[in-house]
């Protein structure tokens, strides 16, 4: 049934992307079905016990800790989590080798047993053992103990060990996304920075809402945050202090800076300098605040992004006549043309695999999302929307997540911001829950 | 058999994180004000500069802030917009009978400071149009320096799609927000 419904979701994507495109681009439209039916149709069965106390019988803290890890990886679209505990009793404690027999038809790849229960101090005790059921053998296990406000984070470490496992690929469950939290209406937006864990919870505001803010992103090390802040009328770009809320304006230049991203070492700012019309590309290196101007020419260059590897960075630039991307050295030097599809190209984001780049495309009136090759080859086309921007990857390349905004009437009326995830092959698009609009979203790196 | 595998982390960070929704909800209605006499352009932003200035009132301060409220009646009736096309900032032949009647009026009133606001429509990136509305602000003020005006009187910001004149997704609401204003001050 649901294998069922998702090739039929597959089948409906195809259909739109190729009535859209020219003919010479439909061979992508089929790779995108192809990699979708080979990939990640069929997920991955596992179980999650209830994690349970000294006595053997679940705790209501291990409970909610079996609930997370579960919901984590169902969100991923890889696994499909099996309630075999409802019938089955699992072991009492995770050092008990569990009866296979019991787990095996049921189709389940994996078996997750914990114990988790609050100790006289008061603090949380948490110990795991991943079962590959196939095998009949541990893969992984694990103990820790933390204060209880931990318990959440504690409950991701172990989903993305789960999901390591049997995917082969970097997590991304322990991990926080900043986003522009948007209420009022469209001619007085209010913005304010709020930061959440990856599922939603931890939700804080990191701004008042007094001034106006844009596209945050987060340091290497998910430490500091740099951002747009209309402060005192004057847009520019800032740091702001995860741990203590205090910020700081990046330098002081001639005109408006904006478009702010950190290097992969963190020690490094690029940006961009709009001045008399024309807007080009600056690094800035944070420990001794040298600026160098890195693109020279009349047209607007924004949105640069590093390569993984902080050698050569991606921007959209109009100087061709119409927004494109490029891709340069580090220095400046070796620019280089590489979107050549219909239509403009904007926010280019370089994946932390270094394999692809993410993009913003528009189109007859229509946005969409997307990845090329850093060559400018094997375009997909991910989400679309009457307007979807600013993909952001998750630290493992894996899954993008960028806004989307529905049509505002005359009256006001409609107009809805929501950040939506999709895995990169064009499955599994689902939105984050936010308390309000949201817009601008950024990903963190892993945070252990 | 088992492995230390977690790591573990400062419980701190978790404890500043807690903050509900609902009281989120009404700082952001109460800081609705602010925000809106700081960003938007002439009508909500002179009552709000005329509240504040005549609350430390000298006799002089109002005699400056009656010319400045009449100066800016008259930049709203010459049409403190003008108007641009889909990703330009070409000045059209009627933006520039307007910024040539903008220009009359800021050089017979040169105690003024002007700040331009460029925008941009919601059919572009956010950055994009950032570095857009600079571009449109920028060709107003260079036409505003070429017609006389002192260009140190003059400060530019750009607004992108943030900040629309008219609210709609249609062509009508896309061409009034592709615009600068000029806003005495």
């Amino acid at each position: 049934m649901m294998r069922y419904y998702q090739n039929l979701l597959v089948a409906l994507m195809v259909v739109l992307f190729s009535s859209l495109m020219p003919a010479s681009m439909s061979a992508q439209a089929q790779t995108l079905r192809l990699d979708i039916t080979s990939g990640q149709v069929a997920p991955i069965p596992i179980a999650i016990a209830d994690f349970t106390g000294p006595d053997g019988l679940p705790t209501n803290i291990g409970r909610q800790i079996a609930q997370i890890i579960s919901d984590d990886l169902e969100s991923s679209g890889q696994f499909k989590t099996v309630d075999g505990a409802a019938f089955i009793a699992p072991p009492d404690s995770p050092d008990i080798r569990p009866d296979f027999n019991d787990w095996i038809p049921l189709g389940v790849q994996g078996l997750l047993i914990g114990s988790a229960y609050i100790d006289d101090g008061g603090a949380l005790q948490i110990e795991f053992v991943l079962w590959d059921v196939v095998a009949q053998r541990d893969i992984t296990s694990g103990e820790g103990s933390t204060d209880q406000n931990g318990m959440r984070r504690l409950s991701h470490q172990i989903a993305d060990f789960v999901y390591e496992e049997f995917t082969g690929d970097s997590a991304y469950f322990d991990t926080q996304i900043v986003y522009v939290s948007e209420s009022g209406p469209a001619d007085r937006r209010i913005k304010r920075l709020a930061i959440m864990d990856q599922d939603g919870h931890n939700h804080r505001f990191l701004t008042s809402g007094y001034d106006l803010v844009l596209t945050p992103r987060f340091s290497p090390k998910a430490h500091e945050i740099a951002y747009v802040n209309y402060f005192n009328d004057e847009p520019n770009v800032y740091l702001l202090d995860v741990a203590t809320g205090r910020t700081e304006r990046v330098g002081s230049f001639p005109g408006m800076t904006f478009s702010p991203r950190f290097s992969p070492d963190g020690d490094a700012l690029i940006m961009s300098l709009a001045e008399d019309g024309t807007t080009d590309i600056y690094e800035l290196d944070l420990k001794t605040q040298d600026l160098s101007q890195l693109t020279r020419s009349p047209s607007i260059d924004t949105s640069p992004s590093y390569s993984p590897d902080g050698t050569q960075l991606v921007f959209n630039s109009d100087r061709g006549g119409a927004q494109q991307l490029y891709v340069m050295n580090r220095n400046g030097k070796g620019v280089k043309r590489i979107s050549y599809g219909e239509g403009r190209y904007a926010t280019p984001v370089w994946s932390p695999r270094g394999d692809i780049i993410a993009f913003t495309k528009i189109v007859r009136g229509e946005f969409f999302i997307g990845v090329m090759n850093v060559d400018g080859s094997g375009e997909r086309l991910l989400a679309r929307g009457y307007l979807v921007e600013g993909p952001t990857w998750a630290p493992n390349g894996r899954v993008l997540m960028y806004f989307k905004q529905e049509p505002r009437e005359a009256d006001g009326s409609g107009g809805e911001v929501a950040m939506y995830r999709v895995d990169i092959t064009g499955f599994n698009e689902s939105r984050i829950i936010t308390p309000a609009d949201a817009s601008d979203p950024a990903w963190s790196p892993l945070l252990r | 058999m088992f492995k230390p595998l977690l790591t573990l982390f400062a419980a701190t960070f978790f404890l500043a994180a807690c903050e509900t929704a609902s009281t989120i909800t009404e700082e952001a209605a109460g800081s609705s004000a602010g925000t809106t006499a700081e960003t938007s352009s002439t009508a909500s932003s002179s009552a709000s500069s005329t509240t504040s200035s005549s609350s430390t009132a000298s006799a002089a301060s109002n005699a400056d802030n009656s010319a400045l409220e009449a100066a800016r009646a008259e930049m709203m009736s010459i049409g403190d917009t003008v108007l641009f096309g889909y990703d330009s900032s070409q000045l059209s032949a009627d933006a520039m009978a307007t910024l040539d009647a903008q220009a009359a009026l800021l050089n017979a009133k040169p105690s003024f400071r002007v700040k331009i606001e460029g925008h941009a429509d919601e059919r572009g990136t956010r950055e994009y149009n950032l570095a857009l509305g600079e571009r449109r602000a920028s060709a107003t003020r260079d036409y505003l320096v070429a017609k006389g005006v002192d260009g140190s009187r003059i400060r530019i910001v750009s607004y992108g799609k943030e900040r629309p004149a008219v609210v709609g997704s249609n062509e009508d609401a896309w061409a009034k927000n592709r615009r600068s204003v000029t806003v005495l001050n």
